[in-house]
C-alpha cells in the first residue's frame, strides 16, 4: 500500500532497518518507516509494542542497536548528545505522561524552552505562554503546580510546552489518552490545525482509533517490532490483515479471551 | 509483547552439582558488573567536571543558591543537635580516665581535637548523606522515572548541567559550613559537661583546647568535609540518574545512595587520615602527631 501523495513528498524522518532490544526483550526488529513532511503519520499498535520507544529514537533519547535513522537526509542515530541539540530544537515532544517539571508551576513549565532558547524578553515569553495555554484550553491555570492537575490537564499543559517553540515536527505520544471525548476532539482539531496552518509534520502514537482516523494522512501499525500495515485511513479500514482489523475494531481473539474461561 | 527471547547469560541456570563453577561464574559476573558501574560513574563525573569547568552559567548559579538554602539552612538544627550531644558524651566518657591520672584539666584538648578532626566532619557528613543525599536521590530518581530528565534533553537542556552541577556545588560549599556549626556546638557540649558537670575549671579547659588545636587540625577537618561534600553530592545524583523504574526503583536508589555514600565517606576518611598524618610528619618531623 502506498501513501496518497508519497511521490510529491520527501521523507523528513526515515527509519531504516532499526533494531532495538532491552536485555532479552526485542522491541524494534528491523523497523523501516518513512514520515513525510507536512503530513500527520499515526502509529497504532497494542500497549507495550514499542510505540513510545519508536518516538524516543527520533529525538535521540534512545539509540538503535543497529540500523539507521535520518532527519532531512542527515543521519542522526550516530550523533553525539551535543550534536543532537540543533535537531531537538526543531522537534517538539509530548510525553505520554506529560513529563512536566514538578518543581515549576504551569507558567514556568511552558516558558522553560523559550527561556532556554534565549533571545526573547520576558514580556514576549509571557505572551507566547498565554497564547499556547489558551490553545490547549488551560488559560488561567498559570500558577498551578503540576501535582494539582488532573492527568488530562497535565497532558494539555505538556502539549502547550511542546508547541511553545513552534517546532517543525511534533511527536505526540498518546495525545488524547485520559481526556474526555470533547477535549480529545479539541486536541484532534489542534493537530489538524497545526498541520494545515503551520505546516507542522506530526507523528501521533495512539490507540484511540477515532483520533487516528481523524488526524491521519498515513497510518502505520506496529507489531512484533515491525510495521505490518501502512496506508491512508480508508486503506487501513479495508486492509485484509486480520491483526489490523481486530485492532481497529477492538476485537479480542479467542486466545486473548481464554483466561476469562477460568472465572 | 512477543516472545523472541534470547536467554541472557545470567538466565542460564547452572547445574547444582558444579558449585565451584557456579561460584566462579557469579564472581565473574559480579566483577564485570562492578567494573562497568565504576566506568559508568567515571563517565558521569567526567561530564560533571566538564560543565563545572565550562562555567555553570547564571541560571545554574541561581539554582546552586536555591539548593544551598534547601540543604544547608534546613540542616542546621539536626547537625547542631548531633554535634552537641557527641561533644557532651565525649566529655562524659573521657573525664573519669583523665581524672584518675590527674590530667582532667587537659580534657579541652582531647575534646576539641576529636571533634574538629574526626567526629564533626564524619557525623555531619553522615547526617547530610541521610538527609540531603536521600532527598536528592529521591527527587532526581522521581524525575528520571517520570521522564522529566528525558524532557530536559528534548529541550536541549543538559540534565547534568541543569540538575547535577548545582546540587554537587551546593554540597561542596555547604558541608564545610555545616561542619563548622557542628564542631562549634560539639565543643560547647563538651565544655558544658566538663566545666558544668564534672567541675573542670574554665581557664585550663580553653587553654588546653587552644594548645591542642593548631591550624593544621582545623584545615584537616575542613578539607575532609569538602571531600565528603563531593562524595555525598556525586553519589546522590548518580544514584538518582540511574534509578530503576517505578516507585520501587526510587526507594531502592535512595537506600543504595545512603549506604554507598556512607561507606565511601568512611573509606575516604581513613585514606585522608593516613595521608594527613604522613604530611604532618613530613612538615614537622620533631612534633608528635596528634591523632
Ligand atoms: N528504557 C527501557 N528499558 C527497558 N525496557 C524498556 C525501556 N523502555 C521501554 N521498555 C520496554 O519496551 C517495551 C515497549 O515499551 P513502549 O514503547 O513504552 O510501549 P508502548 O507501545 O505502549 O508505548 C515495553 O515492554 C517496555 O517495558
Ligand atoms: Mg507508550
Amino acid at each position: 500500500m502506498a501513501s496518497p501523495d508519497e511521490k510529491s513528498n520527501s521523507p523528513i524522518i526515515r527509519f531504516e532497518d532499526v533494531h532495538k532490544r532491552f536485555g532479552p526483550l526485542v522491541v524494534l526488529d528491523g523497523l523501516t518507516l518513512d514520515v513525510f513532511a507536512d503530513q500527520t503519520t499515526v502509529v497504532i499498535g497494542p500497549s507495550g509494542v514499542g510505540k513510545s520507544v519508536l518516538l524516543k529514537h527520533i529525538v535521540g533519547l534512545l539509540r538503535p542497536d543497529a540500523g539507521r535513522i535520518y532527519f532531512h537526509d542527515q543521519r542522526i542515530d550516530t550523533l553525539g548528545e551535543r550534536a543532537f541539540e540543533p535537531i531537538r530544537k526543531r522537534i517538539g515532544f509530548l510525553f505520554q505522561l506529560g513529563a512536566l517539571f514538578d518543581s515549576m508551576n504551569v507558567y514556568d513549565n511552558v516558558a522553560f524552552p523559550l527561556r532556554r532558547q534565549g533571545g526573547k524578553s520576558e514580556s514576549q515569553i509571557r505572551d507566547i505562554v498565554h497564547e499556547k495555554l489558551a490553545v490547549v484550553g488551560m488559560e488561567g491555570g498559570e500558577n498551578k503546580m503540576p501535582a494539582d492537575l488532573s492527568g488530562g490537564q497535565r497532558k494539555r499543559v505538556a502539549l502547550a510546552r511542546a508547541i511553545a517553540m513552534n517546532p517543525e515536527v511534533i511527536l505526540y505520544d498518546e495525545p488524547t489518552t485520559g481526556l474526555d471525548p470533547i477535549r480529545a476532539d479539541v486536541i484532534n482539531e489542534l493537530i489538524l490545525k497545526l498541520k494545515e496552518e503551520l505546516n507542522v509534520t506530526g507523528v501521533v502514537v495512539t490507540h484511540d482509533m477515532a483520533s487516528a482516523f481523524k488526524v491521519a494522512d498515513q497510518i502505520v501499525m506496529l507489531f512484533n517490532g515491525q510495521i505490518v500495515a501502512r496506508g491512508s485511513a480508508d486503506q487501513l479500514r479495508s486492509c485484509p490483515d486480520e491483526r489490523v482489523q481486530r485492532f481497529i475494531q477492538g476485537r479480542a481473539d479467542s486466545e486473548e479471551l481464554k483466561a476469562l474461561n477460568r472465572i | 509483547m512477543h516472545d523472541k527471547r534470547i536467554p541472557m547469560p545470567d538466565e542460564i541456570t547452572l547445574r547444582p552439582e558444579r558449585p565451584l563453577l557456579a561460584a566462579v561464574t557469579n564472581l565473574g559476573a559480579w566483577t564485570t558488573e562492578s567494573i562497568q558501574a565504576v566506568g559508568d560513574f567515571g563517565v558521569f563525573m567526567f561530564s560533571v567536571l566538564h560543565w563545572i569547568i565550562r562555567g555553570p552559567g547564571r541560571r545554574s548559579a541561581r539554582d546552586t543558591f536555591a539548593q544551598m538554602y534547601e540543604m544547608g539552612t534546613r540542616s542546621i538544627p539536626v547537625v547542631m543537635i548531633t554535634g552537641g550531644f557527641i561533644g557532651a558524651v565525649l566529655a562524659i566518657e573521657t573525664y573519669p580516665q583523665f581524672h584518675q591520672i590527674g590530667i582532667a584539666n587537659r580534657l579541652g584538648g582531647v575534646i576539641v581535637v576529636s571533634v574538629v578532626k574526626q567526629l564533626g566532619p564524619i557525623l555531619t557528613a553522615v547526617m547530610l548523606a541521610g538527609r540531603v543525599g536521600g532527598a536528592m536521590t529521591a527527587e532526581l530518581g522521581t524525575m528520571k522515572v517520570t521522564e522529566q530528565i528525558d524532557a530536559l534533553r528534548t529541550m536541549a537542556a543538559d540534565p547534568v548541567r541543569t540538575l547535577v552541577v548545582p546540587r554537587i556545588l551546593a554540597c561542596v560549599l555547604m558541608t564545610p559550613v555545616l561542619t563548622t556549626y557542628s564542631d562549634a556546638v560539639g565543643i560547647l557540649g563538651g565544655w558544658a559537661v566538663a566545666v558544668g558537670v564534672e567541675g573542670v575549671r574554665n581557664y585550663p579547659f580553653w587553654h588546653y583546647a587552644q594548645v591542642g588545636t593548631d591550624l593544621y587540625a582545623i584545615n584537616v577537618g575542613l578539607i575532609k568535609s569538602i571531600a565528603f561534600g563531593i562524595v555525598i553530592g556525586a553519589i546522590a545524583c548518580y544514584k538518582g540518574f540511574r534509578c530503576g523504574a517505578g516507585a520501587q526503583g526510587v526507594g531502592r536508589a535512595c537506600t543504595e545512595s545512603f549506604v554507598t555514600s556512607f561507606c565511601i565517606i568512611l573509606v575516604v576518611n581513613f585514606i585522608l587520615a593516613v595521608a594527613f598524618n604522613n604530611i604532618f610528619v613530613i612538615l614537622w618531623p620533631n612534633r608528635p602527631g596528634l591523632l
